[in-house]
């Protein structure tokens, strides 16, 4: 009988050098893996694979040496521990997540709440090519938000509160980018300096800094045979529907210019990064 | 000289992260609730991160203050949780 390895590796199962074995790909959310599907996952790598599981480079779960015969088995095992597969191929692939504010100290946003909203909005949709989200929490990046063809990066927008400051001078040296000064009891915020790090306003002991939180979005990113570090369009979105609304044009900017085996990087160069931005701008704007 | 006055000082320049933080969260135990503490620390990362972890771990951060030789003293008053 015929395999068709496409539907295969759709779902998940990728086909492995030794004849008639699947590594299969699970579905993971933004690095996040309940104990039950742990568990779970433990209990089938034992029984139908080599009793070890592989993490992948993007926070995923696989599971080598399933038996061609034994796919639909696994599959029903792996369900009642609510584990399901993942997808490979031309789709949007595993969203990736670092912990996040609701974990991390740094962290500027709930990255895993976005990971869940993206992997509902995207998650295994049908593209050209693979196409990649990642999201950190902040600056220091932990999650590498530019590999990704849409990087997501939290960050924290500042405006100093004279009537809270106490002129101690903490923020002038939190700031990595130099972006401050103190001088004569008045804080200066260099714009053009400030990415948005939030390490003033976390290190600020007198509650001197408005903040708000937002998003750093990069597209094109690529770290495979190609290796380019994805690029900014807005500096800046301070808006949770207006990050959505840009997410939307850029995979929707793929799916309609992109030819078939074709990264999100190389449509944009091919097609313009002019016309690409215009079209970010607008969904911004709207 | 600095215009707050200080109960205890410890100098957190003869040592690298965390310790830089340990020694200073030693010396603050040291101290009674409201007393005030002078560190003195580094340039660089002691600057950049010592006054955010003092912060979060609830004590109240007066002032920082350039010493002019490369060094930073930052006075912290005690909370006790």
């Amino acid at each position: 009988m015929a395999v068709d390895y496409g539907t295969l590796k759709k779902g998940g199962f990728m086909r492995q050098k030794q004849k008639n074995h699947f590594s299969l790909r699970l579905r993971v959310v933004g690095g996040t893996v309940t104990a039950e599907q742990l568990a779970k996952i433990a209990e089938v790598a034992q029984r139908y694979g080599e009793g070890y599981v592989h993490l992948t480079s993007r926070q995923g779960v696989e599971i080598p040496f399933i038996k061609l015969e034994q796919i639909e088995e696994v599959k029903t095992a792996l369900g009642e521990g609510g584990v399901v597969p993942g997808v490979c191929g031309p789709r949007v692939r595993t969203i990736t997540a670092c912990q996040g504010s609701a974990v991390c100290p740094s962290g500027c946003i709930d990255t895993y709440a976005i990971a869940q909203e993206l992997d509902e909005r995207y998650f295994g949709r049908e593209l050209p090519h693979k196409f990649k989200f990642g999201v950190t929490g902040c600056q220091n990046n932990c999650l590498k938000a530019e590999e990704n063809d849409v990087g997501i990066k939290g960050g924290i927008q500042v405006k100093w509160l004279p009537d809270s400051c106490i002129q101690c001078g903490v923020c002038v040296k939190a700031c990595r980018s130099k972006a401050i000064t103190l001088e004569d009891g008045k804080i200066e915020i260099d714009r053009e300096k400030c990415n948005f790090c939030g390490r003033c306003t976390k290190a600020c002991p007198a509650e001197a800094y408005e903040e708000k939180h937002g998003y750093i979005v990069s597209f094109g990113g690529t770290f495979g045979n190609d290796v380019h570090k994805g690029e900014t369009v807005i500096p800046f979105i301070e808006d949770h529907d207006k990050l959505l609304a840009v997410c939307d044009a850029a995979i929707q900017f793929f799916g309609t210019y992109a030819n078939a085996g074709e990264r999100f990087k190389a449509t944009i160069e091919r097609v313009g990064k002019e016309k690409f931005e215009q079209v970010i701008k607008e969904a911004y704007d709207e | 000289m600095s215009e707050f006055v200080f109960d205890d000082q410890v100098d957190i320049t003869d040592v690298v992260c965390p310790i830089t933080f340990v020694k200073a969260k030693v010396a603050l135990e040291e101290l009674d609730d409201g007393q005030i503490l002078a560190i003195r620390m580094n340039d660089g990362e002691p600057v950049q991160n010592v006054p955010r972890s003092i912060k979060e771990e609830g004590h109240q951060i007066l002032k920082l203050e350039e010493n002019g030789d490369g060094t930073y003293t930052l006075l912290v008053r005690k909370v006790e949780e």
